[in-house]
């Protein structure tokens, strides 16, 4: 993907993020451009959510520096829990940042399969079905950069494949530039356009077909994983066009 | 009719019950009930400053409450004690400052009874007029902000993220908390204005499936309360402040049996 002349959405350099002396992330450096996925692997405690969180601003005190070039941000916390104490609805958690349409919400709602729950309490949404929610909500507004901390744990291995299309094919209808984390690796190396491998700094980085012949990415993820692109790489003889119509390789 | 001291408390009972239903509500979202009360007891601090340089009461507890809650944020940034142990520290300490220098204040004929407990039937026009202007500016002020802060009570990162700035929201709530107990600690004083806040909200959400219909209920709930509470202080002759109270909690337990009802009904 040529992506020279897309605007830049996100940028982080040379990050640095402290908690109690400890460093949790080290010079960390990032870009993100329209239409593009940028994901992060890693092993637990590698610092992918940090990351994310220093890229959306929600850490402040760091070392470095991060610009946004955009306001319209649609994000998927790893862990979003509410407290019984505070009732709301489905309906009410779409709009919680942004005054949306009747028919916005449903739409969102039915693109994540969940629109049967607009009514229903979120304590009382299971894990799989609220991850839905988040995603529905965070694509409603129609952001121009989308953070994905995880965005399918807990949902059933159908709706896991189905939702990470739903992703793929989001980020190429609204133009909007994704930051991605995952532990699929599967899912990561074949829907991303670049590839940042962390352990507390960043390991690797690149394209996907070039992350996984590094010797550092053998060695965080065990010689196996590099195998994972194979999975995907069998035949392309051909590849899609932004409408979907197959164009031959040269 | 204003100069009957009964309809005068009645207008300022309403009033009050107008405010503490919606920042009731954002008081037991955001688990700050313990919050309101440390508040509740500096206003008695507040309350000595304001006799004793002889300043307007809801101005004065207004900057005593302000200066705890910058306080508190400051030690918890500061010393790694948990929240409930700073809050337990701030309240009892300022309500034992008070205490002492309402002690040397011996020119002063105080009653600290009513100071704790309220004295909604010794409300003046004055009273009044501070009720229902801070009161009704509390609530526009809430009703402005109402979708950052509740964006950021639901989940602070999320909010954060979406751009809509938690750390001010939440700053602006925990100073119209302050001024609406600048404002209701003659009514039913520092022991009473948590109850106030809490219990109506309380006895709301057991009975309501969405925000809004929370807010709504416990306005309805405290206002039933003071309502109830005054006429059966009349009747019976009892403390209004306590009776208002009382009937919070008798709707309490009523709401108890019905959401039992109601979750019965979902099984």
């Amino acid at each position: 993907m040529e992506n020279k002349n897309k605007k830049i959405l996100l940028k982080v350099e040379n990050a640095s993020y402290y908690l109690n002396d400890k460093a949790l992330i080290k010079e960390v450096s990032l870009e993100i451009k329209q239409g593009e996925i940028v994901t992060l692997i890693g092993p637990n405690g590698s610092g992918k959510s940090t990351t994310a969180k220093i890229a959306l601003g929600i850490h402040k005190k760091i070392e470095g520096r991060v610009r946004r070039f955009t306001q319209r941000i649609g994000y998927v916390p790893q862990k979003v829990s509410v407290d019984w104490t505070l009732p709301i609805r489905v309906i009410d958690f779409m709009s919680l940042t942004e005054d949306l349409k009747n028919d916005q919400i449903n739409v969102a709602l039915n693109l994540t399969g969940v629109d049967h729950l607009k009514n229903k309490s979120l304590s009382n949404l299971s894990g799989g079905e609220f991850q839905r929610v988040l995603i529905a909500r965070a694509i409603a507004k129609k952001p121009e950069l989308l953070v994905l901390d995880e965005p399918v744990q807990g949902v059933d291995f159908k709706g896991e494949i189905a939702l990470y299309e739903l992703i793929k094919k989001i980020s190429e209808k609204l133009n909007c530039g994704i930051l991605l984390i995952s532990h699929d690796l599967h899912v990561v190396m074949s829907a991303t356009d670049f590839v940042i491998c962390l352990n507390g700094h960043v390991c690797c980085s690149g394209k996907p077909h070039t992350v996984v012949k590094d010797d550092k990415y053998k060695e965080l993820f065990g010689d196996r994983a590099s195998n994972i692109l194979s999975l995907y790489e069998h035949d392309h003889d051909h590849s899609h066009s932004a409408d979907g119509s197959i164009d031959p390789k040269k | 009719m204003l100069d009957d001291f009964f309809v005068r408390a009645l207008i300022a009972g309403i009033g009050i019950s107008l405010v503490t239903g919606p920042l009731g509500c954002f008081v037991v979202w955001r688990r700050l009930s313990f919050f309101a009360g440390t508040l509740a007891h500096s206003a008695l601090l507040g309350v000595t400053m304001a006799l004793f340089f002889e300043i307007n009461i809801a101005f004065s507890v207004f900057i005593i409450s302000a200066v705890l809650a910058i306080l508190l944020l400051q030690l918890q940034k500061k010393t790694k004690l948990p929240n409930d142990a700073l809050l337990g520290l701030l309240a009892h300490a300022s309500l034992a400052v008070g205490l002492v220098v309402i002690g040397f204040l011996t020119s002063i004929r105080f009653d600290v009874m009513a100071l704790l407990f309220g004295d909604i039937l010794a409300v003046n026009q004055n009273d009044l007029l501070v009720i229902w202007l801070g009161g009704g500016l509390i609530l526009i002020i809430l009703k402005l902000i109402w979708k950052p802060l509740f964006a950021s009570t639901v989940n602070y990162e999320l909010s954060e993220a979406e751009g809509m700035k938690p750390d001010k929201f939440n700053a602006i709530f925990t100073i119209l908390t302050a001024a609406l107990i600048a404002i209701s600690i003659k009514i039913v004083g520092l022991l009473l204005i948590t109850g106030m806040l809490i219990i109506p909200a309380a006895t709301a959400r057991n009975v309501s499936n969405n925000p809004k219909q929370m807010v709504i209920f416990s306005v309805i709930f405290g206002l039933i309360s003071v309502l109830a509470g005054l006429f059966t202080s009349l009747k019976i002759n009892s403390a209004s402040g306590p009776s208002i109270i009382t009937a919070t909690l008798l709707l309490f337990i009523i709401s108890l049996i019905k959401f039992k009802k109601v979750s019965d009904l979902k099984k």
